[in-house]
């Protein structure tokens, strides 16, 4: 299987991209799968781009059919200005909105203090729920404070369970991705106004 | 293959001058660019429709009706016509006129607009676009096939006894493609009825036009029209050429970054990698436009875009007496060489005519 970390963390390390990676082995512990991570802030401006032209370019491409295609997704996003980063919503603004339906979604962010941690739940939730996705009932926050203290752990790894539970169990129901463009016949299209009309 | 120029008719300030022509030069700018296409060898003119600033065709019959009276081989056809918002009545009744007065040179394209506001304002709803589509299209056909229609349909009045005037042209309706950028509906729309399809793939990169001119010409062979290569496809192009490739991208730089649709967002380079947009030498604008064929196949219309973003009218007869002289020759031999015979050419009025007479069905 397919596990896709999207990490919207802009610095370099990034407290957003450990948190993903920290996840994403807690996750594939759990079940057998190889780990992508994809990069927003690689892609910033190919998404910016994708705006104004109406067309991914190449590394946005190549991201969003990472995305689409993976078995289970780890999001997560820094905390700016109370919800998550522009950037992190523009990547989900630019994937068409069916293509995450019914897709293991683990949702998680970080933060300079805890104060922000129902983002998760007001915002992201709510984002995801949106897309279709499912979400896992367990989202992870990291505030700076967290990675001194104890219980992150513990969360990371009920999280984790839940993805890799969830992924294991939707596997046998995922509809295969679809490479060609879909077409209902034209006589039904027709048959279906005259019905109408 | 036929070789042509489409207008969006947008006035654009000169991003240079920073002058904005008038809509009346816009207007007489598109009839001279018109004009030059047939001087210089080319085969068709094209108008885009629209219902807004900046924009100024909004008239297309009448504009063509006018380069009609003026030209004598150009075939005159839309990019495109609204077939959603325009009553079909109406589109049947203009055409029909334009197809007498230009003995028959001309077709026109369909498609579904990409102004969200236009819809109210033509009192239509934008959801029902696809429907729409297919509605007045069917409704369109009957119009020009049948001397007297009972019709009832969901988006308009119905018609009883209804004869649309004047009758097409020797009996045989113009010939119609179907514009679409990304509606697989459309593709199919065409396929069914034998109908061209154009990708209008200007702003797309290579492999997203691949995948619906595809499906349309898998579509066209499962509706017994012809085998998936014989079916009648059109594409867009983009070009703006000097002798040496720096000189034309240094001259068309400030139109691409202040230009409508992409302006202010990609490099010229970047778009130039990923799309059709060929800024360049002549020599590089043939290799691109070649290049189509790979993932199109062979096709039967290429039209180019030569005439947007403020480019003044001189530069761009200039663009255009290039292209006549010394692009679309070489490209009239190079999509030759190895084009099975059995893949035909656009239809004309004349050939629709001649199929007609031998009784062979043009459906």
């Amino acid at each position: 299987m397919k596990l896709v970390v999207v990490s919207a963390g802009l610095s370099v390390p990034s407290s957003t991209r450990l948190l993903g990676d920290r996840l994403a082995k807690a996750t594939a512990g759990r079940v057998a799968a190889d780990v992508e991570v994809v990069e927003l802030r690689e892609l910033a401006v190919e998404i910016a781009h994708n705006f104004t032209n109406g067309f991914p370019g190449r590394k946005l491409s190549a991201a969003i059919d990472a995305v689409t295609g993976a078995d289970g997704l780890i999001v997560v996003t820094p905390v700016f200005s109370a919800s998550y980063s522009g950037l992190f919503k523009s990547f989900f603004d630019v994937i068409d909105p069916e293509a995450l339906v019914g897709k293991p979604v683990l949702i998680a962010a970080t933060g300079g203090s805890a104060r922000h941690s129902l983002v998760l739940e007001h915002a992201l939730r709510p984002l995801f729920a949106y897309l279709r996705a499912v979400v896992v009932p367990t989202a992870v926050y990291a505030a700076s404070e967290d990675w001194g203290a104890e219980g992150l752990d513990g969360r990371i790894e009920r999280a984790a369970g839940e993805l890799a539970g969830l992924m294991a169990g939707l596997s046998g129901a995922k509809p295969a991705v679809e490479e060609d463009l879909h077409v209902v016949p034209f006589e039904e299209q027709l048959a279906a106004l005259r019905s109408a009309g | 293959m036929q070789f042509g120029i489409f207008s969006v008719g947008d006035v654009t300030a000169d991003p240079t001058t920073g002058r904005t022509p008038t809509e009346r030069e816009r207007i007489k700018a598109m009839v001279a660019i018109a004009l030059k296409a047939e001087e210089v060898g080319l085969d068709v003119f094209a108008t885009g429709e629209h219902h807004n600033p900046p924009f100024v065709p909004s008239s297309p019959t009448t504009m063509l009706g006018y380069i009609a009276a003026r030209t004598e081989r150009l075939v005159l056809s839309t990019s495109t016509t609204l077939i959603t918002t325009n009553d079909p009545v109406k589109i049947a009744e203009d055409f029909a006129m334009l197809q007498h007065l230009a003995d028959g040179r001309m077709d026109l394209m369909m498609g579904r607009g990409n102004t969200g506001p236009v819809y109210p304002w033509f009192g239509q709803d934008i959801r029902q676009g696809i429907n729409l589509a297919i509605e007045n299209y069917a409704l369109l056909r009957r119009l020009w096939r049948e001397d007297v229609v009972d019709w009832e349909g969901k988006f308009r009045t119905p018609l009883q006894g209804f004869t649309s005037t004047p009758r097409p042209l020797d009996g045989v309706p113009p010939f119609v493609w179907h514009g679409s950028i990304r509606s697989p509906e459309i593709a199919e729309q065409a396929a069914y009825y034998g109908d061209g399809f154009f990708h209008n793939n200007i702003f797309w990169p290579a492999d997203h036009t691949k995948r619906m001119v595809e499906l349309y010409r898998a579509r066209y062979a499962h509706y017994g029209h012809g085998t998936p290569e014989q079916a009648i496809v059109g594409l867009g192009g983009q070009v703006f050429m000097r002798r040496n490739s720096q000189d034309a991208v240094r001259e068309f730089r400030p139109y691409f970054d202040n230009a409508p649709v992409y302006g202010h967002g990609p490099s010229l380079e970047d778009f130039t990698d990923q799309t059709p947009l060929t800024v360049g030498s002549p020599q590089q604008v043939i290799e691109k436009t070649l290049s189509f064929r790979e993932y199109a196949g062979d096709y039967q219309r290429q039209l180019f875009l030569m005439d947007h973003a403020g480019l003044p009218l001189k530069t761009v007869l200039e663009q255009i007496d290039m292209l006549g002289e010394e692009v679309v020759p070489v490209l009239r031999k190079e999509f030759a060489v190895g084009r099975p015979a059995n893949v035909p050419d656009a239809p004309t009025h004349q050939s629709l005519l001649a199929a007609a007479a031998q009784g062979v069905s043009v459906e």
